[in-house]
Order: C-alpha cells, then sequence, then structure tokens
C-alpha cells in the first residue's frame, strides 16, 4: 500500500553543494512500549514493568542517552543490568559517524532481546521532527531534537499511565547545557554518572564509569606535568605548512621512555621519528594518530639499548620524582655516547585517539583503604593505567580489562576505569581470553543479525539449485584431513577417462552460495578474516552451522561445492581446466594416515583406494616438476599437543609428522589455487585478489650464509630455485638434523606472503612456490580472502551475480590490508597459544633436562632449539644480580666466547629447561646450560630423569 | 590508517526507513499537471519527489526531416531527451546529444513505440521531447511519467499508461523508487517501464548483473512499484478531465 498521501513534505538543505533533499515525515512511527495502547505496533520492546532499584528514580522508567553517554558508557550500558533503553535515531547516526566500534557494540545490544533496547526514529515523526534554525550548531540541534523526542515520550507515556504505574522517561546527559534546558522544560534529566551510582542493588556498576571532566579533577593533582596538546586546527595547519609531522605512535617494547612515530611519505618512503622522555612523550599512547615536531638537529639522539620498565610504586604526582628523573638522564647520556643519531622530535597533539579496552593486572596501592590503584597491561607498549575501585582486594590476582578516559596534563598517569574481569590470572580460560583480546581476535559469540542470515533448518538443496549446477553426486569423491577435522573445506577424486587420460577434480565448499555480500554475516566473515586454531580451541569465521555442517563436505551427505576439474594425462600435464558450481556426495572422510594406509594395502582395490592411488601418482609428478622449478621445502617444527580429555591439560607434545597423503592434498590444494589464479587474472585484471610472496632481500639471508660457512657448506641465494638446490645437497657427516636445521634457518630469511589486488600492485610472484601467480581458493570455511575470489570466479563463469564492491580495487585493496592483519595476528595468537601451553607442560614436569641445539648467537646469550618439543628457549649469560661471566662476542662468526667456550650455530648443547613464573603477567620458559660444563656458568645437572622414550631426530 | 569518515550512508535503517524516511517499498510523492504548454499538442509537468520533468507532444503530423523514416503501416515516434544546465548540484553544459542524453532518447522511443497505438496513424510521426529541469534520481522513470501524461493531453490513442520506475537492492530488501543519494550509493538497480493493466513490459533496463533470484524479487517489486505510479497518474488525468470539463461547461 501507497503511504505518500499521508506524508507531509519538507524539505531541508545539506551540505556546501546546493542540495535538496527530501525528508518525509510519517505518523506511522510508534513508541515501542508495551503499555502504550494508541501506537499499533505489532511487537513492543520495552516493558510494562521497568523498574530497577534506584533512590533517585523510584517509579518505573524507560531511559534516554543522549549521544555521548553511549559513546563513553558503552561498558555500563552493556551490562545486564541496564533495560529498557530508548536509543533515538539523532544519537544512533552520531555514534555511527563518530565510533564505528561503539555503534558495532550498540547495534548488538539492541538486537540482543533481553536488553529491550528501542530504537525510535524520531527524526522522520511528524511530531518530534524538528528544523535546524538559523545559527544553531549541528550539536545543539542534535541535543535540542533529543530533548523534543524525550518531550514527546513523557506525553505520550502519560497518555496510557492509568494502567502502568506512573511509567515515565529520564534523560541521562553530562552536558550542562544541556541538562538545564531539559530541566526548564519539565523533563527528568540526570547526570549518568549520577543515575549509575543511584543504582543501588549494583554497585558494581559503579567502578565501570568512564571518567567525566568533573571526576578527573579530584584524581589528579594540580601541577602541570605535560605540555598542553595543541588544537586540531593548528595541528592540521602545521602539518600543511610542513612544521609538523602526522604518524602513528609505536611506543618501545622494552623502554617506556622511549617510542618511535611511524611518518608514511608518498608511495613506498617513510620515516620514522624517535621520541624521548616523558615530556616529548606527551601523553601519547601506542596507535595513537599523533602530530610530531622534530626537534633541532643539535639536540638528536639515538634510540637507547637499555631496557627500562616502569616499574615502581604508584606514586602521588605531588611528589618529587627524583628515580624518574635519574633514569631519564641515563637515557640521555647512553645515548649521547653513540654517534647514530636519528631524528628525533616530540609530540605536539593528537590527532586521533586509538585506545582500546586493555587486558593486565592490577597493582595493589599501599594505601589499603584507598581506592585508586594503578592498573599494568600485559602489553608493554601501554603506559599504566590509573583507575578507581572499590573491589581491589578481589580483582587482585586476576586478569582484567580497563579502559582509558583521558589523560590530563597534570596526571603521570592516563585515567581509567574497570571493563569487567577475565578470571584468574594463569587460569587456561582467562588466558585464552587475554590471548585473544591481546591480538585483536574477534571472537565473541555471532550477533542475532549475524545469525539471521543462516539459512534455516532442516536445509535440503532445492531443485532450483540443483538445476543451476552440474550434478556430480555419483563421483567417487573423497576428503583426506588431519583427525578430528569438524571444517572440511576441499574433497578430490580422480577417474580414467574414456581417451586413458585422467579426470581429477578438486572440490571446494560452495561458501560463497551462504553467504551473500554485504548482509551482516558476510560484514562478519571479512572483518574476521580467518578463522583462528589455537591449541583445543577454534574461533570460526563463520557461524558453525556453516563451518561444521552446510559447508563441511563430510562424507554419505549431499553438499554445495565449487569444482575445478582438469584433464590430465600421466605426465601430469594439463590438457583441459574447467571450472563449475556442482553438487557432490563425498563418499569417505579419510584422515591422513587412513588414505596412507589404502593406498599402501595391496589387497585394496575399490574404487576410493584407486581414485587415490590415482592422485598419489599425479601428485608424486606434480611435486618433482614444482620442486625443479624451484619451489622451497623449508622447515619449521610444528607441535602438537596431545590433551588430557578430563582435565584439559597437555600430556604430551609432539612434531607433526607428515606422510605422503599430506603433500598428495597440498599439491592439488596448489594447483587448483594457480588455475584459479590465473582465471580471475585474465577476466579480471584490475580487481584479482591474489597472494604473492615477495623475494627477500639478500641482506635477510647473511645469517644463513655465516652459519652454513661455519660448517664449510655453501648456499646458493640469486635465486629459489638455487636455494632450493644448495639446501637439498647441504650434508655434514655424523650430524643428520644439519639440514633440518639449516631449513629452519632459511624459513627465519623469508618474508611474509601478502594478500593484494592485482589493480594496484605489478609484482605477482610468489617466490616460495615459484610460481607467477598464486590465490588463495581452497579454503573458504576459514578464509574470507577465498570466498572473494569464489565470487570472483562465479562471476567470471557466469554462475554468479557481481556487486559494486567486488570490481572496486580500492575497496578490495583496503580489505586485504585487513586480511593480512588478521592473518599475521591469527599466525602469533597460535604461536602464543602454544607457548602457554607448553609452559603448562613444563609446569607440570618440574625441571627437565634436553639436549638441543644452538640455532643463534646473541650478544649476551644464546638461542637453543630442543628438537624434541619444537622448543626455543634463551640461555642468558649475564645475570641480573650478580656479575656476570666474561662475554666476547664476534659478529662476523658469529660466535660468542663465554670464558673459555666459544659457542658456534648449530652447536649442540644439553640445557634444563624450566618454568619461570615470577612475573605472573609474563611467564616464561627458562633454560640453563648443563653441557659444555663452564666453571660458574653452567648449572649440574637435576637429579630427574629425563622422559624414558626418546624419539628419534631426523625423518 | 587515517580513518575519516568511511561509514558511507546507511540506505536502509534497522528500523527498515531510507534515507529520506520512507520505507522499502514506498513511493516518493508524485504530483502532475498536464497541458501546461498552450502551444503544444499535448504537455505535462511531472515532479516526484525532487526530480521534475517536463514532457512535450507534437503530432501526429507529417513525417519532418529524411523520408527514409517514413513506415507505411505506423506512425514513427520521435523522442528528444535532455537536461536543464541547472538541473543538478553540480552545474555543467549539458549540450543536446551527449551519449548519455542519446541513449535515453533511445530508450524513451523504445518505451513509447511499445505503448502507441501508431498503426493508428500510418506515414506519419510523433515528437515527444522531455526535459529534466531538476534531478534528484530516476530520470528515466520521470520522464516516462511525464511523457504518458504529454502523450494522453495530446489525445494520441495508448494501449495503456505507461508507467516507470527503478529499485535497487539493499540488504536482501528491494528499494522502490530511488532518489539520487541512493543511486549513487552504490546499489544495484533496474528501471522499469510496464503497461499496467496488462502487466506487459515495455522496457527493462539493468546497470549491473544481477543473480537471478534477485532479478525476480526485483522485477515483481518493480512492478508493484509501477502499479503506484499508474495510479497515480490515472489520478491525474481524471483530474485533469474534470477540470477541462468544468472550464468548457459541459
Ligand atoms: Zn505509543
Amino acid at each position: 500500500m501507497l503511504k505518500s498521501k499521508t506524508f507531509v513534505k519538507k524539505t531541508r538543505a545539506g551540505g556546501v553543494m546546493k542540495i535538496v533533499r527530501e525528508h518525509y515525515l510519517r505518523d506511522d512511527i510508534w513508541c515501542g512500549s508495551e503499555i502504550c495502547a494508541e501506537c499499533k505496533q505489532e511487537s513492543a520492546v520495552l516493558q510494562t514493568d521497568a523498574s530497577i532499584e534506584s533512590d533517585l528514580c523510584s517509579y518505573p522508567h524507560y531511559v534516554i542517552p543522549d549521544t555521548n553517554v553511549v559513546l563513553h558508557q558503552i561498558d555500563v550500558l552493556e551490562d545486564p543490568v541496564i533495560r529498557n533503553v530508548i536509543i533515538l535515531q539523532t544519537v544512533l547516526q552520531e555514534v555511527r559517524h563518530r565510533s564505528a566500534p561503539v555503534y558495532k557494540r550498540l547495534k548488538d545490544i539492541i538486537h540482543e532481546q533481553e536488553k529491550h533496547f528501542y530504537t525510535f526514529t524520531n527524526e522522520h515523526h511528524r511530531e518530534t521532527f524538528i528544523e535546524r534554525e538559523p545559527g544553531e550548531s549541528a550539536n545543539d540541534s542534535n541535543d535540542r531534537a533529543i530533548r523534543v523526542a524525550a518531550k514527546w515520550y513523557s506525553q505520550h507515556l502519560k497518555k496510557a499511565e492509568s494502567e502502568a504505574d506512573g511509567l515515565k522517561v529520564v534523560l541521562l546527559t553530562n552536558d550542562q547545557g544541556n541538562k538545564q534546558k531539559a530541566e526548564e522544560s519539565g523533563l527528568l534529566v540526570y547526570r549518568f554518572e549520577e543515575y549509575i551510582k543511584s543504582l543501588l542493588g549494583n554497585p558494581e556498576l559503579v567502578d565501570r564509569l568512564a571518567l567525566s571532566n568533573d571526576d578527573k579533577h579530584d584524581i589528579t593533582s594540580s601541577k602541570v606535568l605535560f605540555p598542553e596538546h595543541l588544537h586540531l586546527s593548528r595541528i592540521q595547519a602545521g602539518i600543511k605548512s610542513g612544521t609538523f609531522l602526522q604518524g602513528t605512535f609505536r611506543a618501545s617494547r622494552d623502554n617506556y621512555l622511549e617510542a618511535t612515530v611511524f611518518v608514511q611519505g608518498e608511495g613506498e618512503d617513510s620515516t620514522e621519528v624517535l621520541i624521548q622522555g616523558l615530556q616529548n612523550l606527551n601523553r601519547a599512547v601506542y596507535q595513537d594518530l599523533v602530530a610530531v615536531q622534530l626537534l633541532p638537529r643539535s639536540q638528536w639522539v639515538a634510540p637507547s639499548s637499555v631496557v627500562l620498565q616502569d616499574e615502581g610504586a604508584a606514586k602521588d604526582d605531588n611528589e618529587e620524582d627524583k628515580e624518574e628523573e635519574d633514569e631519564e638522564k641515563s637515557l640521555r647520556i647512553s645515548a649521547a655516547a653513540e654517534a647514530a643519531r636519528k631524528p628525533t622530535g616530540q609530540i605536539v597533539g593528537i590527532i586521533k585517539r586509538n585506545w582500546r579496552p586493555f587486558c593486565g593486572m592490577l597493582n595493589l596501592s599501599q594505601i589499603k583503604e584507598s581506592t585508586r590503584h594503578l592498573f599494568t597491561p600485559a602489553d608493554r607498549r601501554i603506559p599504566r593505567i590509573r583507575i578507581e575501585t572499590r573491589q581491589a582486594s578481589t580483582l587482585a590476582g586476576q586478569r582484567i580489562m580497563v579502559a582509558i578516559d583521558g589523560w590530563p596534563k597534570h596526571s603521570r598517569y592516563p585515567n581509567g576505569h574497570f571493563v569487567r574481569s577475565l578470571g584468574n590470572a594463569g587460569d587456561k580460560e582467562t588466558e585464552q581470553e587475554v590471548l585473544l583480546l591481546e591480538h585483536d581476535i574477534p571472537h565473541q559469540a555471532f550477533s542475532q543479525a549475524v545469525l539471521s542470515f543462516l539459512p534455516k533448518m532442516p536445509w535440503a538443496i532445492t531443485p532450483e539449485d540443483m538445476g543451476r549446477r552440474e550434478d556430480l553426486r555419483l563421483l567417487t569423491v573423497c576428503s583426506v584431513d588431519p583427525p578430528g577435522c569438524t571444517d572440511i573445506d576441499d574433497a578430490l577424486h580422480c577417474r580414467e577417462l574414456d581417451n586413458g587420460n585422467l579426470e581429477v577434480g578438486v572440490h571446494i565448499a560452495d561458501v560463497s552460495h551462504f553467504i551473500r555480500p554485504g548482509n551482516a554475516m558476510d560484514k562478519e566473515a571479512a572483518s574476521r578474516g580467518t578463522t583462528v586454531y589455537l591449541c583445543g580451541k577454534r574461533i570460526d569465521m563463520v557461524p558453525e552451522l556453516l563451518s561444521s555442517n552446510l559447508c563441511s563436505l563430510r562424507s554419505n551427505v549431499e553438499r554445495l561445492a565449487f569444482s575445478c576439474i582438469w584433464e590430465m594425462n600421466h605426465k601430469a600435464e594439463i590438457i583441459k581446466t574447467r571450472f563449475t558450481k556442482s553438487v557432490i556426495k563425498s563418499k569417505a572422510s579419510l584422515t591422513y594416515a587412513e588414505a596412507q594406509m589404502m593406498i599402501d594395502d595391496s589387497t585394496k582395490n575399490d574404487d576410493i583406494t584407486k581414485s587415490l592411488r590415482g592422485l598419489n601418482k599425479l601428485a608424486k609428478v606434480l611435486k618433482r616438476k614444482r620442486i625443479e622449478k624451484g619451489a622451497l621445502t623449508l622447515s619449521s617444527l610444528e607441535v602438537r599437543f596431545h590433551i588430557d580429555s578430563e582435565t584439559h591439560d597437555p600430556i604430551d607434545l609432539q612434531t607433526k609428522e607428515l606422510m605422503e597423503t599430506n603433500s598428495m592434498v597440498e599439491e592439488f590444494m596448489l594447483l587448483a589455487n594457480i588455475s584459479v589464479a590465473r582465471k580471475i587474472y585474465d577476466e579480471f585484471p584490475d580487481c584479482a585478489m591474489l597472494r604473492k610472496h615477495p623475494a627477500p632481500p639478500p641482506s635477510n639471508y647473511d645469517i644463513l650464509l655465516k652459519a652454513a660457512k661455519s660448517k664449510d657448506v655453501e648456499i646458493h641465494t640469486d635465486s629459489a630455485k638455487a636455494l632450493a638446490d644448495s639446501l637439498d645437497v647441504a650434508r655434514v657427516d655424523g650430524f643428520p638434523y644439519f639440514n633440518t636445521l639449516l631449513r629452519i634457518l632459511a624459513t627465519r630469511c623469508m618474508m611474509q606472503a601478502v594478500y593484494f589486488c592485482s589493480g594496484m600492485d605489478s609484482d605477482f610472484h610468489h617466490y616460495g612456490l615459484a610460481s607467477a601467480i598464486y590465490t588463495h581458493f581452497t579454503s573458504p570455511i576459514r578464509r574470507y580472502a577465498d570466498i572473494i575470489v569464489h565470487r570472483l570466479l562465479a562471476v567470471a563463469i557466469a554462475a554468479d551475480s557481481t556487486y559494486p564492491d567486488l570490481m572496486d580495487k580500492q575497496k578490495q585493496s583496503a580489505l586485504s590490508i585487513n586480511l593480512n592483519y588478521r592473518h599475521k595476528m591469527s599466525q602469533y595468537a597460535q604461536r602464543a597459544s602454544v607457548a602457554f601451553h607448553t609452559q603448562l607442560f613444563f609446569k607440570s614436569r618440574g625441571i627437565l633436562n634436553e639436549e638441543g641445539f644452538v640455532l643463534f648467537v646473541r650478544k649476551n646469550a644464546i638461542i637453543v632449539l630442543i628438537p624434541k618439543f619444537g622448543l626455543e628457549g634463551t640461555v642468558f649469560f649475564d645475570a641480573k644480580d650478580k656479575a656476570g661471566p666474561n662475554l666476547h662476542f664476534d659478529e662476523e662468526g658469529p660466535t660468542l666466547k663465554v670464558e673459555q667456550h666459544t659457542f658456534h650455530i648449530f652447536d649442540m648443547v644439553k640445557v634444563t629447561i624450566s618454568l619461570d613464573a615470577s612475573n605472573i603477567q609474563h611467564q616464561k620458559i627458562r633454560m640453563s646450560l648443563i653441557e659444555p660444563v663452564i666453571s660458574g656458568v653452567s648449572v649440574p645437572a637435576p637429579d630427574v630423569e629425563p622422559l624414558a622414550k626418546k624419539p628419534k631426530l631426523d625423518r | 590508517m587515517v580513518c575519516g569518515n568511511m561509514a558511507g550512508l546507511e540506505l536502509l535503517s534497522d528500523q527498515g526507513y531510507r534515507l529520506d524516511g520512507r520505507k522499502a517499498s514506498e513511493l516518493r510523492k508524485v504530483q502532475a499537471r498536464m497541458g501546461v504548454f498552450a502551444q503544444a499538442d499535448g504537455s505535462a509537468y511531472l515532479e516526484q519527489g525532487n526530480t521534475k520533468a517536463l514532457a512535450v507532444v507534437y503530432g501526429p503530423h507529417e513525417i519532418r526531416g529524411s523520408r527514409s523514416w517514413i513506415r507505411h503501416d505506423r506512425a514513427v515516434i520521435n523522442c528528444q531527451y535532455s537536461m536543464a544546465t541547472f538541473s543538478t548540484a553540480e552545474r555543467k553544459r549539458r549540450p543536446h546529444g551527449d551519449r548519455k542524453s542519446t541513449e535515453m532518447s533511445l530508450h524513451l522511443k523504445q518505451t513509447f513505440e511499445a505503448a502507441v497505438m501508431t498503426q493508428l496513424y500510418p506515414r506519419s510521426q510523433i515528437d515527444i521531447y522531455v526535459k529534466i529541469l531538476q534531478s534528484d534520481g530516476g530520470n528515466y522513470s520521470v520522464c516516462v511519467n511525464a511523457a504518458t501524461l504529454a502523450v494522453i493531453d495530446a489525445g494520441i490513442p495508448m494501449r495503456d499508461y505507461v508507467c516507470a520506475c527503478s529499485v535497487g537492492f539493499v540488504d536482501e530488501t528491494p528499494l522502490a523508487d530511488l532518489c539520487y543519494a541512493e543511486e549513487s550509493g552504490g546499489v544495484s538497480s533496474l528501471a522499469l517501464a510496464l503497461l499496467p493493466r496488462g502487466g506487459q513490459i515495455a522496457l527493462l533496463q539493468m546497470d549491473a548483473r544481477l543473480h537471478q533470484d534477485h532479478l525476480d524479487a526485483l522485477i515483481e517489486a518493480a512492478m508493484t512499484a509501477c502499479k503506484g505510479v499508474g495510479k497515480v497518474l490515472d489520478e491525474v488525468v481524471r483530474l485533469h478531465l474534470k477540470e477541462v470539463s468544468v472550464l468548457t461547461g459541459e
């Protein structure tokens, strides 16, 4: 039905260009309250019984927060206690405009039914629309719109009052002017803090309040510690004129008095400005976008090599800070001595804060009654934060999250507030949560908005789907994966054709059939970028219904697939390639070991086995060809934990074993990826999403060359092929593990492979795979890049439609940046998770005694690899508290002479392994030298017997 | 990364409202007058939201121009589309005959050849001139709707009104009658001209390759929207007839 007749039309002028936009006002926007009989809403969000125990508002009420309250107090609004809240369209839009993360959190709250948050579209409501008056600022106009809507609600609800017990609306604002005007017009209005403090039943909410400007004064002294930050307009003028530079603030991990500002220049060219000392750092926090002014050349300094941790107790800001001044002085003296001075500057202003909630732990104030405490973030690059809490004794020993509210110029530390507790430090769940948060891995349960885009169950393939796809259900397709894999991305088949050639198919889960461009589920997957695998936990990129069920190519069920099918001869030469959307029905989900056994068992001769043997034979040819072309096979020890099924503690660890079938699957995935890369690049030269692996700069190989030379082995690095060949022949008699060690070192010389958009780059080469072009097509369940590639391929073969963002190289490039970031973080998180479980393992084992090899030699330490555990640890030779041994480091070798003994790379050593838990936030594996025996340095072997069984090291 | 306001516009809110306050299937307000230009055989002025168009019809008359145009079994329809220089926010000179205008003229010609009963006027010509006076999205549709009224005003018989409307696809929802902000917001859209009574499609125009599933839903929505436009046009015509009959004292 058309409603156009009931509209009153108003126009408003917007923007600088004279654009007249239509603005329709309606009388069919409802209030959303259960008590209202007048509005014709289908389902009401706001409850009749909207009571919460408050000594300010003793009546049931709905709350209307203004924009700033939402922006700054979202931590409190998220609490389950806060319900029956009206979010005005004016507020929602302003929040959207000002903070994407808060906007997303707010939308998630609104979607949650138990929260009873109602969005009122006030700007299109006939009675609550206001027009901006001449001379009125946008802010003032928005405030007025909020008051008008609040007023409308209070009158509207009054009509229904007879039914409910005096239901009222309460406006919450921290803006003095707004509050006053609201009071004058007879509204119930409170400051947010005031309201939260009045909630008698929920005193814990008070801790989560972000400090407003007024509160900051009582927490800090009046002494000015830092220079004033310049106003944004002056910063902009300064950047324009070249007096200031704009860049990202990167605090040092090791030295709290030092940082660099990364200034992105034109194109590739960028510079770093060094910042030293509290005054120059001027309250910038890691990742802030800052304006920096270069100091005169005479004041330039060199980065210091000193390690400085801000470990002092919470000082009163009034107190003379003698210690700190001393630290700063020592910094400068040490710096002045060096010749390598760098451009040095000072922070003059903050362009954009990049604060997020931080994980960490509380240092209790020495004053017992004090409610102010310092919080030490787990990330050493973040300064300590002062918070106010009444539950300090409970929170001590827990991992908590704290958000920064502000950093006034008279405060040594930023002020913040407690957000939530993650649990006891050291607990597996807690540490996992910390790990996810610190690596910025989105891991909340999927929101209702996301889940709403899942297919309705029971799901079945419709005749329409079937009609548009190739029916491959009769093919002998099977999948081969690690044990316990539930998200099966890929399946394979191989059969002989009548002409004697072979047909090989790689069938990939058709995820892009389920995830349609631009909807909430797609956006969430794009933001997550990848599934993250931790020890004993998987954080899915897409909801489980898809990842482990509808998209997973399990055996004996019909599944949608995107198939890449080749006709090959027996020399594995491709005769024809085609791509098609299909329906498959896998005949078996095998593990690598099962597939291997079937291939090896000569009594078996069924279709699946025949298919596997065909694949295996071709894979061997493909691999040989690839290696002839110069593809690298490098090595990194991957560790797998045997987890106790009851306690979930790691009980044993072993390095992953590779079977022939691993590389069989891998070969066909590589081939599919390359075939698809060519196809999408041919079709869309400007917007194909590809993956490249740049060749490392020659200097990266220094350490590898030196290490090899020390064993009289020559390594060539002029090309990937030369490197691969020389690694292949690198042998040392009586040292079988040498080759593996060398490959581990070579791996460390490599660059990171990255996604990019073909229209934005000219170098496509994949160095490691020795392929001119490459992409990711084979794992769309767990990588978002593959979904994009699927969409591109589907458009290329006219199986699906395109959409504007897919063909926009700028947008695709921005997406690649996010995907690269998420992949990097997921790798770091995975490593951190392995490290944590390794620690747990050694915690339960006490002190162990193991053999290892020197992997790197440093100025004051050797880094030792224990092949048995795939574990790397550092043996330090300089002790903090006592006089260290005589050390002589020779960079040429590199070698390190400790007293009379000289360490080389690849030396075999014996070490003890134990867990150092002295710093609970940063537990570490400690290694000490047993052999070679160096008096005063090495330690005696511990009494414990090492584990009885010793696995063979070489393979 | 430097973050400006990269949020863009939210074309459809969770509450189901569009930028200008309409719901997904609602049309903009349509206002029209017929017979606004006495010198012509037929004319009409039509506003659909902020898009405003003037349509003028001459004919049927003898073929002017090349004799090779003559069709012995029907009339030839000649359409000319233009935009007033002041019609958009950025003022550019828009000479006649640029590629876009030529294309639009051609589309209008195809549309009206499907609707006008040209076989009644063999060997003659009908000229339809349409000018966009102000542009805020849906230019083609507004031109068609204005021209329909002008053709009716000229007393030239048509099979049915031709009603046109654009639809776009946002968050799996079809939006009817896109305004400029929506058209430029990266929506894949189509425009449809319909003879509402019989449901025949006079012209279908698409900018991007759409998925077949979506296409059906979009066409469905566009047909509903066109029928809505048809009702409004019908009212305009009835009102006009009433006024005319009052004036002539019939
Ligand atoms: Zn109501």
